[in-house]
């Protein structure tokens, strides 16, 4: 949200670098990523799977696993430097600071356990509180995420939920000791369609009170059109565009962007067939030299396959892409289409 | 379109309003026999405890009414889509039609026979017509089957090549026919990403040369841009091979653009049938509606979905009379007693709701 843009940012993630180590050597998944959220604010992460949607995500939460490691770069959270902490200190920021809520509701919930003691025990673990005061606490969260009658639910165990109730379950434990970050990776995908709208419009409201800052992965472009203030959109490895959410929607500047929105299939005019870009994302060892997306980009030319782009100011927001440079240098005519750049760098 | 002749229990005459050119393209053609008629089709499932709780706990039985007197028809050459949310039935309606599941009551009739009371033997007859493609193309193929033997085992266990270099040459045609390589025969399922996953599933279905394929979620588990190839690749073959397919989905905007016609399913029962234009822009049955208004829409972004309170009640205990009327919002007292019957107010399909039949709403454009 525009009125957020003056305060300081919640997360701050600064040219982050994650690679595997292999037999083969190290290979890069997060190639130089920087994203900020802002208090309050919404971040769609969007991509195809293997894109680094939910490994960035991961490495806020500091729940990266070998062989995985951070390689370079900094994560900022309130403007404290948290890719550095220890595995103690990253415990106890997590739950407290970060929230967390995953794809899958009922695995992240433990089956043994009354939905209340998860929550009590989570509440106790990051404020001081009693076990009277956390149960009321508990019971309010529930509420807060529109669960019915949450006086007797909350001495349920998990398996009595359906699913769109264990997700709210779920959001309540992320948000039990008022976080200032919500890491939300896929939180809707589980679901069905009637129940995804509820949980969306339900995150939102919850957002907005609380000022708290989410970041949404996700690969459903629906999910973030309604829900994001902004959206980055990842392709192997790399930021290829970020913007305010109406504008990568309706004109998105980088070609991904644009082959993606356009493949999505709509129940609002009839088409005989999708657009689909060719080809697939390619894998970790073999991203092509230059831009990762250009044996697969219908406006490629030389440039693009020598020189790798970084994130360029285009419009609202930003795009790595050559043809947004092309286009703003002001000797080259703004109007250039794609077809006579390529006649101009051949 | 008046309203209230559209809304009197009766057939309307055949001309389809055709809201966009191409409505219903092949499926409209008048007289056409289905391939499929499904006829008050139930499958229960026993899902009782073991019979020494039910002593000492002193339950009965319990019977999950999966599929619960389902009637609708499959024309040949359409695309018919079932719809609706997770457990109300879809999946194993597909399984059902393609013999993979036995039907508890009612008729599945495959051009003309009745395939539910078919033996093994007369049904291996019919069943390399039948194929399907599965939701997931991770578990469908065998990890440890080279993709060419994958492919050829239906070729071989239906027996309709017997000569080695013929079925090595029919799976290079089929690899090639859905955009893989020849050569990729000799390869292993985990060489292959989901979207190329798909497209062996695909080639494997179509190795028995079916007039029919079920496609129970075939994109769910890919992505958009994966999805939007593997969609424009059945619709080629469809018109290729001159196929029928019954597709599962729950994703309304892929269900829109591949369809013909398309049925809506809550708890066990169809509550809507139509062509897909009628049912997308004059949707009668509140549930449909329901569903329509919470796609997600790209083109008005940060307007919010109508959420509708609720949620799909447990199929163990369903509600009584209309399965929907808890969470309808035209749902009167006759909606809670009495089981909604199927209007046929529109030309292949119908509604079953009684605020329709009783006037009570009216569809709006």
């Amino acid at each position: 949200m525009t009125e957020h843009n003056n305060t300081s940012p919640v997360l701050d993630v600064a040219d982050l670098h994650i690679e595997f180590d292999t037999r083969h050597g190290a290979l890069k998944a997060i190639d130089g990523v920087s994203l900020q959220i802002a208090p309050g604010e919404i971040l769609g992460v969007v991509g195809e799977s293997g894109a680094g949607k939910s490994l960035t995500g991961t490495a806020i939460t500091g729940l990266l696993e070998r062989p995985g490691r951070i390689s370079g770069g900094e994560i900022r959270l309130e403007g404290q430097r948290i890719d550095n902490l220890s595995q103690d200190e990253m415990r106890r920021l997590r739950g407290r600071r970060i929230g967390a809520i995953f794809q899958d509701p009922l695995t992240s919930l433990n089956p043994l356990y009354t939905v209340g003691r998860q929550l009590i025990e989570t509440i106790r673990t990051h404020l001081p509180m009693s076990k009277a005061q956390a149960r009321k606490r508990a019971i309010e969260l529930l509420a807060e995420v529109g669960l019915p009658a949450p006086e007797t639910r909350i001495d349920q165990y998990p398996h009595q939920f359906s699913g769109g109730m264990r997700q709210r379950v779920v959001i309540a434990l992320a948000l039990c000791a008022d976080p200032k970050l919500v890491i939300a990776d896929e939180p809707t995908t589980a679901l069905d369609v009637s129940v995804q709208a509820q949980i969306i419009t339900m995150l939102k409201r919850l957002c907005r009170d609380h000022g708290t800052a989410v970041m949404l992965v996700t690969h459903d472009m629906g999910v973030i059109a309604e829900a994001a203030d902004r959206v980055a959109v990842m392709y192997a490895g790399r930021l290829v565009e970020v913007g305010p959410v109406a504008e990568v929607v309706k004109s998105a500047k980088h070609p991904y962007t644009q082959g993606l929105m356009n493949s999505i299939p709509t129940v609002l005019h009839d088409v005989d067939r999708l657009e689909q870009i060719e080809g697939s994302m390619p894998r970790l060892t073999a991203i092509p030299p230059g831009c990762a997306f250009n044996p697969r980009c219908p406006h490629a030319f030389s440039r693009c396959r020598a020189e790798r782009p970084d994130l360029m100011a285009a419009g609202e927001g930003a795009a790595a892409c050559w043809l947004v440079e092309e286009d703003a240098a002001p000797a080259s005519a703004a109007r250039a289409t794609a077809d006579t750049l390529v006649e101009h760098q051949d | 379109m008046n309203m209230t002749e559209t809304m009197t229990p009766t057939r309307r005459e055949a001309a389809t309003p055709s809201a966009a050119p191409g409505a219903g393209h092949r499926a409209a053609a008048p007289a056409v026999e289905p391939v499929f008629r499904i006829t008050n089709l139930k499958r229960h499932f026993d899902v009782s405890p073991p019979l020494l709780n039910r002593l000492l706990e002193r339950k009965g039985r319990q019977i999950v009414k999966a599929v619960d007197g389902v009637d609708f028809e499959i024309y040949r050459g359409e695309t018919f889509s079932l719809v609706g949310e997770s457990g109300c039935g879809k999946s194993t309606i597909a399984k059902l039609v393609v013999g993979l599941n036995g039907t508890t009551e009612g008729s599945i009739e495959f051009e003309g026979q009745d395939i539910a009371r078919h033996s093994r033997r007369d049904m291996d007859a019919v069943r390399h017509r039948l194929q399907m493609i599965f939701q997931d193309p991770y578990a469908s193929l065998n990890p440890r089957w080279r993709v060419g033997d994958i492919i050829a085992e239906p070729i071989r266990t239906f027996g309709l090549l017997d000569d080695k270099a013929a079925i090595t040459r029919r799976v290079r045609e089929l690899l090639e026919g859905v955009g893989l390589n020849a050569q990729d025969s000799e390869k292993y399922p985990h060489e292959f990403s989901g979207g190329q996953r798909q497209r062996i599933s695909i080639a494997r279905a179509l190795a028995s040369n079916p007039e029919f394929i079920v496609c129970d979620e075939p994109t769910s588990a890919l992505d958009v841009s994966v999805q939007a190839q593997i969609l424009n690749l059945m619709k080629e073959l469809q018109q290729q091979h001159e196929l029928t397919y019954l597709f599962i989905s729950h994703d309304l905007s892929v269900v829109y653009h591949i369809s013909d016609r398309v049925g809506v399913m809550y708890l066990g029962r169809l509550v809507e049938v139509g062509e897909k234009h009628e049912l997308f822009r004059r949707p009668q049955h509140p549930y449909t509606r329901m569903l329509l208004d919470s796609i997600p829409d790209l083109e008005m972004t940060g307007r919010a979905r109508t959420p509708v309170g609720g949620e799909v009640p447990s199929p163990l205990d369903p509600p009584s009379g209309c399965a929907f009327h808890p969470r309808c919002p035209h749902a009167t007292a006759r909606c809670q007693q009495e089981v909604p019957q199927p209007i046929h107010n529109v030309e292949r399909g119908f509604v079953a709701c009684h605020a329709v039949e009783e006037g009570r709403l009216i569809a709006t454009d």
